[in-house]
């Protein structure tokens, strides 16, 4: 096919059939592109980010105003420096040199204002951007993560980004096109009052091409929009075989995929080509329209001409005029896509704007002191996500300070969202929730962050170094605390393996390092944090079994006069706890250390009998007989 | 960062040479559609033509009726010449349209070809590229590779080569014409060319250099968004607002900043080149009438020079464009090229014959492994075997080569050291094709594919009947859930399909690599987030069809592997400790130390 083409395919597998379970990439389901033309409400919302710059705003279009003067007024100059500047007589010389001050004067002020219009409008176009974007980020640090939970990561990105800019592009154009209709306006009320017969006679195609555009421009968005949406399509199916390349080697996939991928590939080519067919359909339309007004002028305006009806100068006026005024009208027709389009990206910025923050801090809010004992109570506590279907009912339990307490239980048992209630990620619907005898609602939320320390189940490294990394940020930690911390947890030893120790760059999410290592890291971030409180969040489940072994040397260290929740599922990391309490299905089932719980001869103890090493292994109908035989 | 002497400099790392090899090659692959390339560029001088009789016949046209006022012709005779002219300026504007439309239309499609062969290309290489390349460039790089370099590279034949030709045609023959109608005039009417090519030319390098820029830290800025968004519970759980905030506020204003340096860039060229094209307007306008006056032009003369220059005016701004054009080809083709004439590293040999499986013997032969960016040795002296019906476990700690060991048998790397064979033949000198489909590996990392449950799992085999894959999915203990699902096996997963947990997600991969009835079969570190009873159930009915495979577990829970035939403790890239679970644990070694860690609540003191 071509040289860029020289890897070998067609080894297809039966007879180059076309294998009945294989596609590439995704059709996506994309989003509403285009929202109706205007919706007062976005507008006025979008405002409140334009009002800052309202007097940038103003003095812009001011410019624009004067900008379209300008370019009125240059046909006009000429025409009459032609009409009346052409005699050799001292009438005529004065009438020129009139007319070129006339056009000097323009011409400045044609600098001065494309300058101003551009430069301001730009500028504050760019400052609005920035502004919706910051904000919406800002509002999103905010919401609660019930929220955060059910939205992906994607979603939220294309807020950011693309919406973000589809609002600048209006708001860029939109200045624009105030200086369009002028134009437009301005092009027209000049030839009728130059002549104002020829002028009819010419505006006549005006209509004619905005109905060509009118019948054209659904049409042609289909198109334009069938290629976007192809080409999508098609960039999708890249990512995908760039994201789980490894996957397609392994299983041999390269060949049945490439076959795929060039359907797609080829349909893209196909609708990028109709789309140019409609785009390329309008030009000799405008341009007959062009030739038609010409002749007309020269025709009519030549025979007016005749008569002494017409200068010649007004002649040149209106050749100049045609030339310009399908500029306007093909802008404007453009602006009004771009408006829909924004109205589109508007009312999703708002949506995402309009998230309610839920958990705020209480008016009278305090600080949670450093110094507090680290005690924690939770007090008839009901809670659940969706409030007619708790996860924890009534569930009351303390520990006392320096306690270590391990929360264990089937999945879906509660114990996880009990630790989010602790850092208040939600609020309770009834009962309490006690941090050193304060109701968490009624600290504020940022001393609940800063002195209950947790470790989540899945490691989260921050592109950056290392030392970043473990700082987080505590970024008054220097280094000497950093290592101090790393060594703690038994994360130095590895660190300094890197190429560049503890500066060493991370790489995609964390890249090179093993799950079990990024899970050290997350450890000594804790340890910086220096929490009265640490809460364990499933943390050692997804590490391999030797670094569990430097970790739980690493929990003795971390644990160590501070206040520990560990959730966990093998009985290993349990055993040792100052108290046990068994959850299940949202209620505290049992409570008491080791050997308490051994004697009570419940859940725990049953689970501690048969031979499994964890309380996933628990099966949902209980424990057969079958499973309790040694294997 | 950058300092603005940088941001400032023209190119980016293209040499002048390397430049223009790459704009060689694209127009090469321009070259492979010859009938649109010539339909374009014929089209393309023809359009400029037309486009250059409209100012003769507009100024034919004032000439014509200031004859008439000055009642020199006939009157009617006149009159018929202006009709004559109108239908001629009707008929030149028709016939432009009408070029143009071929221009653009087949000047574009040509692009689009191009696109097209470049695209597929880049697929292929991407796919055939080695884990190793992978393992180094970035993901999110090679996406934007393949879709802002390629419109790039795309945009150039429209963009690049058929505008120099129409500006060329414009400027040549539109500056004869004016200079051999009168000299003094045709100069003052040019000047602005020199000056506002010039100025756009450095303007759009200019802005093109500090678009780079700014594309650098835009993508710098949506990294800081897009990590605190998906790791919005570590900074919740550390109150981290404030300092995230502050990140954000540092890239945010960093791209900001180059914004506003951005359209002062662009401000300033376009408002002087406006300034300098009507400073000459203006001079021809003085000077011209002064010529009218004086009786050396007619006022039509005049009139064409306006004209011309407005026609000028569009193409000469679109100088910079042409130049922005060339440099960003030149620089994405690069970029484009240089990936494309990578090396694959892992390929057949010449003539490599497909691996014949017989005995189903795996042997490593003193097997040594170093990752391309590495100075340390992964693996050293390795050496081992393993039959048919065998189970292999290997376990040790992190970073010990476990799982580099899984991936040297499928060739995703090459060894370094020593040999890895199949039933005798190194697996170097046999097909890839034929290895890939003898060696499955369930990896560690699951990835789904957006598509169905039953798509996924016949990955490898697209054409399996269903029967293989309900089986596959029954071993994978995966039946009983998709059973559950509205969908069933069409229920959609992956990026916007159905979550699944963890556990689920590794199941599919187990059932997908289960569906290809590998010779050799691999789990890396597979099951961790599936709940170990589910994963013993997985195991007992992988052992009934054991007989017909070397497995090979990789796995840190000890239940995972301690059934397995014969267990290896890896540690600096070595085989430390070998044997039976009872075997290992009565050697008192590394094996015992983590088997009393994990399991002695549960094994009763001996």
């Amino acid at each position: 096919m071509s040289e860029e083409l020289e890897v070998e395919r067609g080894d297809i597998r039966d007879n180059g059939r076309r294998p009945p379970r294989a596609v590439v990439g995704s059709h996506r389901i994309e989003e509403e592109m285009f929202g109706r033309v205007f919706d007062r409400n976005i507008v006025m919302r979008i405002w409140e980010f334009v009002r800052p710059y309202k007097r940038l705003l103003f003095i812009s279009i001011i410019a624009v105003l004067v900008f379209t003067g300008t370019q009125l007024a240059i046909p006009l100059i000429i025409s009459y420096a032609i009409d009346n500047g052409l005699t050799a007589d001292a009438a005529g010389q004065t009438a020129l040199r009139t007319a070129m001050i006339a056009f000097v004067i323009a011409t400045g002020l044609n600098y001065g204002s494309t300058w101003v219009q551009e430069s301001v409008v730009g500028k504050a176009a760019e400052n609005v951007l920035f502004d919706i974007r910051t904000a919406m980020f800002s509002h999103l640090q905010d919401v609660s993560l019930s929220f955060m939970d059910k939205t992906e990561v994607g979603r939220l990105m294309s807020r950011l980004q693309g919406d973000v800019n589809a609002m600048q592009e209006f708001l860029e154009t939109s200045v624009l096109s105030v200086g369009d209709i002028v134009l437009l306006f301005g092009i027209i009320i000049s030839m009728l009052w130059l002549n104002v017969p020829l002028g009819l006679l010419t505006l006549c195609v005006l209509p004619v091409l905005f109905l060509v555009r009118i019948v054209w421009l659904p049409r042609a968005r289909t198109a334009f929009m069938a290629a976007h949406e192809a080409n999508s399509v098609t960039n999708g199916a890249l990512a995908e075989a760039i994201h789980g390349v490894r996957t397609v080697q392994s299983m041999d996939r390269q060949s049945i995929n490439f076959d795929l991928y060039n359907d797609k590939a080829l349909a893209t080519l196909h609708a990028h080509r109709t789309a140019s067919k409609f785009a390329q359909v309008m030009v000799p339309i405008v341009d007959s329209l062009t030739g038609i007004a010409m002749a007309v002028v020269v025709v009519v305006g030549g025979t007016m001409v005749l008569g002494q009806q017409l200068e010649v100068g007004v002649m040149v006026a209106f050749l100049f005029y045609i030339q310009r005024f399908f500029d306007p009208i093909r802008s404007l027709t453009m602006q009004y896509s771009v408006m829909q389009r924004a109205m589109a990206s508007g009312q999703r910025l708002i949506d995402v704007l309009d998230v309610r923050v839920d958990i705020k801090d209480a008016p009278n809010a305090v600080d949670l002191p450093h110094d507090m004992d680290g005690a924690v109570e939770f007090r008839d506590v009901t809670f659940g996500y969706n409030p007619a279907n708790p996860v924890l009912k009534n569930v009351s339990f303390k520990v006392n300070p320096g306690e270590t307490v391990a929360l264990v239980g089937p999945t879906g048992s509660g114990k996880s969202s009990a630790m989010s209630l602790l850092k208040r990620f939600y609020d309770v619907q009834d009962g309490q929730v006690l941090v050193s005898g304060h109701d968490v609602r009624d600290v504020s939320q940022n001393s609940l962050g800063r002195e209950i320390a947790m470790v989540l189940q899945e490691p989260y490294l921050f592109s950056g170094t290392v030392i970043e990394n473990i700082r987080f940020n505590k970024t008054d930690a220097t280094k000497q605390d950093v290592i101090a911390a790393a060594k703690a947890v038994g994360a130095h030893d590895f660190i300094v393996t890197l190429p560049e120790g503890y500066e060493t760059v991370m790489g995609e999410r964390g890249g090179a390092l093993s799950l079990g290592q990024r899970q050290l890291i997350s450890f000594a971030r804790a340890l910086i944090a220096d929490a009265r409180i640490l809460v364990l969040d499933e943390a050692t489940a997804s590490i391999d079994s030797y670094t569990e072994m430097l970790i739980q040397k690493a929990l003795v260290t971390l644990l160590t006069g501070r206040t520990g929740l560990v959730i966990a599922h093998r009985l290993a990391t349990i055993r040792n706890a100052d108290k046990i309490i068994v959850l299940q299905a949202g209620e505290v089932l049992e409570q008491g250390n080791h050997d308490q719980l051994m004697a009570h001869n419940g859940l725990y103890a049953q689970l501690n009998n048969v031979n499994y090493s964890s309380f996933d292994d628990l099966p949902e109908g209980g424990i057969d007989a079958g499973e309790t035989q040694k294997s | 960062m950058a300092t603005a002497t940088e941001i400032m400099r023209p190119t980016d790392t293209v040499g002048w040479k390397s430049g223009f090899n790459t704009i060689l090659r694209v127009t090469r692959l321009a070259l492979k559609s010859p009938w649109m390339v010539t339909i374009s560029l014929v089209s393309t001088v023809i359009a400029a033509g037309l486009q250059l009789l409209i100012p003769i016949l507009l100024g034919r046209a004032v000439d014509q009726t200031q004859a008439l006022v000055s009642g020199a012709a006939n009157a009617e005779a006149a009159t018929a010449a202006l009709w004559t002219t109108a239908w001629l300026v009707l008929a030149v504007w028709v016939a432009r349209g009408t070029f143009t439309v071929f221009q653009n239309y087949f000047s574009e499609s040509v692009g689009h070809n191009i696109g097209y062969t470049l695209r597929l290309s880049y697929y292929e290489k991407i796919q055939r590229l080695s884990f190793g390349f992978h393992d180094r460039v970035h993901s999110g790089d090679l996406i934007t590779l393949g879709m802002l370099d390629l419109e790039g590279v795309r945009m150039f034949f429209s963009t690049g080569l058929v505008r120099i030709v129409l500006l060329s045609m414009l400027i040549g023959i539109g500056g004869y014409l004016l200079l051999s109608t009168d000299l003094t005039l045709g100069l003052l009417a040019l000047s602005f060319v020199p000056f506002v090519a010039w100025r756009s030319s450095v303007t759009q390098l200019k802005l093109r250099g500090t678009w780079l820029e700014l594309q650098n830290r835009l993508s710098v800025l949506s990294r800081v968004m897009e990590e605190n968004l998906g790791g919005i519970r570590v900074v919740r759980a550390f109150a981290a607002k404030s300092h995230e905030m502050e990140k954000y506020d540092d890239a945010s204003e960093n791209a900001l900043e180059l914004a506003h340096e951005r359209v002062d860039i662009r401000v300033r060229n376009t408002s002087m080149m406006t300034f300098s094209f009507l400073i000459s307007m203006g001079l021809v306008l003085w000077v011209g009438s002064g010529k009218v006056v004086s009786g050396e032009i007619t006022v039509g003369t005049l009139a064409s020079f306006l004209t011309f220059m407005t026609i000028l005016q569009m193409p000469v701004r679109q100088l910079g464009m042409l130049v922005n054009s060339f440099a960003r080809t030149s620089t994405c083709g690069e970029r484009i090229f240089a990936l494309l004439d990578l090396d694959l590293a892992i390929t057949d040999k010449p003539d490599a014959p497909d691996l014949q499986i017989t005995d189903g013997v795996l042997r490593f032969e003193a097997v040594g492994f170093t990752y391309p960016a590495a100075v340390q040795p992964t693996l050293q002296g390795l050496s081992f075997a393993a039959r048919r019906g065998e189970t292999i476990a290997l376990i040790g700690p992190p970073g010990s080569g476990k799982s580099t060991i899984a991936h040297l048998i499928p060739r995703f790397y090459d060894v370094t050291e020593g040999a890895i064979t199949l039933d005798g033949q190194d697996i170097r000198d046999v097909t890839l094709r034929s290895v890939r489909n003898a060696v499955a590996v369930v990896q560690q990392d699951a990835f789904l594919f957006t598509t169905s449950l039953e798509n996924n799992i016949a990955y490898g085999d697209p054409w399996a009947p269903p029967s293989q894959i309900a089986d596959a999915s029954a071993s994978a203990q995966l039946d009983q859930f998709i059973a559950t699902l509205p969908a069933g096996y069409e229920t959609v997963v992956g990026e916007r399909g159905a979550s699944l947990s963890g556990g689920q997600r590794q199941r599919m991969t187990i059932a997908r690599a289960l569906m290809l009835r590998p010779s050799v079969l691999i789990f890396d570190d597979s099951t961790a987030a599936v709940d170990a009873g589910t994963e013993r159930r997985i195991r007992t009915t992988i052992q009934a069809k054991a007989s017909e495979r070397v497995t090979i577990i990789v796995a840190h829970r000890l239940n995972s592997l301690m059934h397995a035939d014969r267990i290896m403790f890896i540690e600096q890239g070595r085989i430390v400790e070998q044997g039976s679970h009872a075997e290992l644990l009565a050697l008192g070694g590394r094996y015992k130390a983590l088997h009393d860690l994990q399991i002695r609540s549960e094994e009763p003191a001996t």
